[in-house]
């Protein structure tokens, strides 16, 4: 989504922007106060906004949401401790390689959701599953972009620094490393977009009293629309904050600084 | 989108092009000859019971017996269609709003706030919201697998759009083009390669989000409830088969859907997005 951040925010794009929005909510509203809608199924933004309020104040959207974000921070850290290494050594060494790639092709174009039915029947209802999935999901994006970064490290900087006597160690850390930084944040970042997706997925499926994605599908049950979409915002909320925010910033400190425009591709 | 490889090209073989081709099926076969042999040795030791970790013979007959039954290939017929069906419908409408966005200031400022507002909520939070509104059954799952991979189309044509160099343009303009074969001739061809990668990401996320979907929509067939069905029944073995045919479905979408693309964009431009 970089070419958002190149946007010129011309303020007639500004006022065209927000009368959309207004018209939008507009175009909602109408419909849900006319009353040939069912409201269990429309609920006005007023009742939204207030449903929304309403669990943000009593914390249990705080709880809910605090349940995803651990789910998602242990399955993806995992994920990179595993993809992270696993990738460096895959590229520097022909055995791993060989040994990694072919697993990674087959298991790839699986969608980890897939594993949700096996997964509950292996570890039973709970966090394990859902924790599980992110981690397959985050999994592969790390590996094949580490993979992918350290190959991509040109060699004619690794001549360089070994004929001005860097050693191994050295040459990991200095050069290797920073080399391969771009497509490591791309690989972070492509990870933690699909370990939220699939956190989601998970507790819709796999649930277990708390988390976001339960909300929503167990708002589902007692037809409390204004529940569903009250967690829908604060998803697209944490969602937004952690990519422009979190990573933007990882990213702006990292390889902007350093002067390495991203060279990866998409 | 910053997918640096989205089921990408992982050159496989290449670097053992010396050697035989007897040694490269080996060198391809040998990880997978390993987990095997660890599977079995898990399943007959009996760690777990049988039911729940079956070993791998037990799950191949499965596999055959539901293929020969005509079971497996209907489940897998109804899933290929909804991916169909809700990708198609994604990319005329994607393509569309991509172009019309790169082409008039007015539609991006119009469309662009409700793209970036919709963009970043996993599209699978809206399930249980489209079952409510549109009931059980194919329609949200169409409509949601549409809707979820029509974003990166979406920004993807527009980005495309908005990349054809405006030199192209005033030196067409120039030579007296008019607008419509401004369009097929200059406007297309120079964000083409953007909108195939669009497709592409498209095409994954639709794969990736369909198979929750089925389990989700209670469809009539279809591989995701196949999986999530046989769960009931303890049937580990049908849900691993199942997951079989996901992955040899998702890997013919890679070999004869993701890379012939990729190739004919690298091929035919000399460029990748």
């Amino acid at each position: 989504m970089t070419p958002m951040r190149a946007l010129p925010w011309r303020s007639e794009s500004l006022r065209r922007g927000a009368l959309t929005l207004i018209v939008a909510a507009a175009l909602y509203e109408a419909p849900a106060r006319s009353g040939y809608l069912p409201p269990a199924l429309t609920p006005t933004l007023g009742d939204i906004a207030h449903t929304l309020f309403a669990s943000l104040a009593d914390g249990t959207m705080l709880l809910h949401a605090a349940a995803t974000l651990y789910r998602v921070v242990v399955g993806f850290g995992c994920a990179v401790a595993v993809g992270l290494p696993l990738g460096v050594m895959m590229g520097r060494f022909r055995a791993v390689e060989n040994f990694v790639l072919p697993l990674t092709s087959a298991l790839m174009p699986i969608p980890s959701l897939a594993w949700v039915p096996v997964f509950i029947l292996w570890f039973g209802l709970g966090n394990t599953v859902s924790v599980l999935i992110v981690f397959y999901a985050a999994l592969f994006p790390m590996l094949l972009n580490t993979w992918t970064g350290v190959r991509a490290v040109n060699p004619i900087w690794l001549r360089a620094a070994g004929a001005m006597g860097a050693n191994e160690h050295a040459l990991f850390w200095k050069v290797i490393i920073p080399g391969a930084s771009p497509f490591i944040i791309a690989g972070l970042r492509q990870s933690f977009l699909r370990s939220w997706i699939a956190v989601i997925g998970a507790e819709m499926l796999a649930g277990s009293d708390w988390g976001l994605g339960w909300v929503i599908f167990d708002a589902k049950e007692f037809l409390d629309t204004d529940m569903m979409l009250a967690s829908l915002i604060v998803i697209g909320c944490i969602g937004f904050v952690t990519e422009r925010l979190v990573f933007g910033s990882i990213e702006r400190a990292t390889i902007y600084r350093w002067g390495m425009a991203r060279s990866a591709r998409g | 989108m910053h997918d640096v490889i989205e089921n990408g090209n992982l050159g496989l073989g290449a670097a053992a092009a010396d050697r035989g081709a007897l040694w490269r099926v080996w060198r391809n076969a040998f990880p997978f000859v390993v987990v095997g042999a660890i599977w079995e040795a898990i399943a007959h030791l009996g760690l777990f019971p049988a039911q729940l970790f079956p070993p791998l013979e037990t799950i191949a007959a499965v596999f055959v017996r539901l293929t020969a039954s005509g079971v497996l290939p209907h489940h897998a017929f109804d899933t290929l269609i909804r991916l169909t069906a809700g990708f198609a419908l994604a990319a005329v409408f994607g393509i569309a709003a991509g172009v019309l966005m790169g082409r008039s200031r007015r539609a991006e400022d119009i469309l662009l706030p409700l793209v970036s507002i919709g963009a970043p909520i996993p599209g699978l939070a809206y399930a249980p919201l489209f079952l409510l509104w549109f009931g059980p059954g194919n329609v949200p799952a169409v409509a949601l697998v549409a809707f979820v991979s029509a974003f990166p189309i979406i920004y993807n044509s527009w980005t495309g759009v908005k990349a054809v160099k405006e030199i192209w343009l005033r030196s067409a303009q120039a030579m007296s083009a008019d607008d419509r074969r401004l369009f097929r001739h200059v406007i297309v061809p120079g964000a083409l390669p953007y909108i195939v990668t669009g497709l592409r990401l498209g095409l994954a996320q639709a794969w990736r989000i369909l198979v929750a979907v089925e389990m989700l929509a209670a469809v009539p067939w279809g591989l995701g409830w196949l999986i999530f069905g046989a769960q009931e029944f303890l049937n580990t073995d049908v849900m691993l088969a199942g997951i079989a045919v996901i992955a040899l479905i998702g890997l013919g979408l890679e070999k004869f859907v993701f890379q012939p693309l990729e190739n004919f964009t690298i091929v035919r431009w000399g460029m990748m997005t």
